[in-house]
């Protein structure tokens, strides 16, 4: 079988210095998206365990497998956990959640968890839309705007290109600044005639690392857009699985002149972590 | 009076070599990489075709999105002046012309000598074109040229969320995972191109009678969804895909002419 040069790592994880059973609250929150699939669970508010894995054909097995794999060998079962969040594409198919949360919200919530409460403006770069969100220091949405019919600018659109140069994903954004200069963006906007342009360019005789910054270039100018019509207060955030890619992180930062700021959380559970905080607040609020 | 018209589109290039406005020969082959070449390719076999030598052709008109890289036509011409003519010359009644091409698709209003009074042309976005279905195949595991005659078979209308081909490949891998009859997926494929398409109609208004000229007009599939969509039937010509070529040819002969 033909390498999958789109296939990006599926991950799980487990907080070394948390421990459930010392827990009052546990809640969690399951991020279904169009692309990838993240189960968080939460102890208290601290970040305890979580798995991201890529969604499968059917909402409801994907939030079930990615629920399992997070809770894998922690010996804390579903039945344990008091309160479920289910967000994202899929959020209405995540069938032990107790109420579904827009991933808006979510990822605005997640954000604030993750980067501090000075941030203002969430960029999520999912995997079938992309989101600018403004948001305030509880992580509320004020704001937002977001392109979910297009795949330009996306972590699918994103896939296809790696498919097309036989680049590993996680290699695009390091290969795409391996260039003595910028060359000009990829001038089709659409994916489709996209590839086709990037299939010309590497016939006349453009190297690859050439081709992939012409294409992230013309990625993050597509999503600068997007930030521009909503305005951009600092400090700056992006989520999602392109939050991990520093060609485009990197050339959305020159565009703008304002740096993201950094996190060791991974990216792509944002929604999923917005998600758990919610099931604590409305447990807290007695509204679970 | 012997005149040429070349259409250089994304995918084809289409020559046409008209005796005082009548076919007497044509050719069609790929654009490849080298635009002037196919292009010099497909003239040389339009002009075998027809019999004829390249000095009896009095005025070689070039038209599509590749027309000023042919630097042996004597003259150049927009697609929507080409594909105005083209229509006015086979269907006089016509007065809405859609082109729905490889890369592109474009609504043409005209008046009832053939005058262009308002168009529209997609150009940015693949949901609109032949690429939609050429890549709806694809996934679908059926080849292009009979993926519209396949979704007639359909006995169930099923709706397609996606409006980006990028998306709607994934769908179209979804709803074959969920057994959902192909035919079925083909028809809801042909009725998202469709969808697409009359949108961009609408901007210029539909005056009957309408005309379809392009490649996908030779899908049944894709000829049904639209007529569905605009209400009313559409005039065809029996080879769509030569309707711009042919109009620069009779733009080649009225030039002569005047």
């Amino acid at each position: 079988m033909a390498e999958e040069f789109w296939r990006w790592t599926e991950s799980r994880w487990t907080s070394p210095e948390v421990d459930w059973k010392d827990a009052k609250i546990i809640t969690a929150g399951v991020d279904v998206g169009s692309v990838s699939s993240q189960a968080v669970v939460m102890c208290d508010g601290e970040l305890y365990c979580y798995a991201s894995m890529r969604t499968g054909s059917d909402s409801p097995d994907s939030s079930r497998n990615v629920m399992n794999w997070a809770l894998q060998e922690t010996g804390l079962e579903l039945a344990k956990i008091k309160y479920v969040i289910g967000t994202g594409y899929g959020r209405v198919n995540v069938p032990f959640a107790s109420r579904a949360i827009t991933e808006i919200a979510c990822h605005a919530r997640g954000a604030n968890f993750m980067y501090g409460n000075s941030v203002r403006t969430v960029l999520d770069m999912g995997g079938q839309d992309c989101k600018a969100i403004r948001c305030d220091d509880k992580g509320k949405v004020v704001q937002f705007l977001m392109n979910d019919k297009c795949a330009a600018g996306t972590g699918r659109g994103m896939e296809v290109f790696a498919d097309l140069l036989n680049v590993p994903i996680n290699k695009i954004g390091e290969l795409s600044l391996d260039v003595p200069e910028e060359p000009p963006p990829v001038s089709s906007t659409c994916v489709v005639f996209a590839k086709s342009e990037a299939s010309a360019l590497l016939r006349q005789g453009w190297p690859k690392n050439k081709v992939v910054a012409a294409y992230c270039s013309a990625m993050a100018n597509r999503v600068v857009t997007l930030l521009e019509r909503i305005g951009v207060e600092k400090d700056f955030a992006i989520t999602g699985g392109i939050a991990k890619n520093i060609g485009i992180v990197k050339r959305i930062a020159d565009k703008l002149g304002i740096k993201p700021l950094k996190c060791d959380i991974d990216t792509q559970i944002a929604g999923a972590i917005g998600g758990a905080l919610f099931g604590k607040a409305l447990i807290e609020k007695g509204k679970a | 009076m012997i005149t040429a018209g070349i259409d250089a589109g994304a995918k084809t290039i289409k020559a046409v070599i008209l005796r005082d406005g009548e076919l007497v020969g044509r050719s069609m082959v790929p654009a490849g990489f080298d635009t002037r070449e196919a292009a010099e390719r497909a003239y040389n076999q339009a002009l075998a075709d027809s019999g004829l030598a390249r000095e009896e052709v009095k005025a070689l008109i070039a038209t599509g999105a590749g027309r000023k890289e042919i630097s042996f036509a004597s003259d150049t011409v927009t697609e929507v002046g080409a594909d105005a003519r083209g229509v006015a010359g086979l269907f006089p009644s016509a007065r809405t012309v859609i082109d729905v091409g490889a890369e592109e698709g474009r609504a043409i209003r005209m008046d009832e000598s053939g005058k262009v009074l308002d168009f529209a042309v997609n150009e940015k976005c693949a949901a609109g074109a032949g690429a939609f279905t050429e890549a709806m195949a694809r996934a679908l595991e059926v080849p292009l040229e009979e993926l519209g005659e396949f979704s007639l078979k359909s006995t169930k209308a099923v709706p397609m969320n996606a409006q980006c081909t990028v998306f709607a490949e994934s769908e179209v891998v979804t709803l074959v995972h969920a057994k959902t009859p192909k035919a079925d997926i083909a028809r809801a494929v042909h009725d998202a191109i469709a969808d697409r398409v009359t949108s961009t109609v609408r901007r210029v208004g539909i005056t009957e009678d309408v005309a379809l000229i392009g490649g996908l007009a030779r899908n049944v599939g894709f000829v049904r969804s639209l007529e569905e969509d605009l209400k009313l039937k559409l005039l065809i010509p029996s080879d769509p895909e030569f309707t711009g070529a042919f109009g620069a040819a009779l733009i080649a002969l009225d030039t002569k002419r005047v």
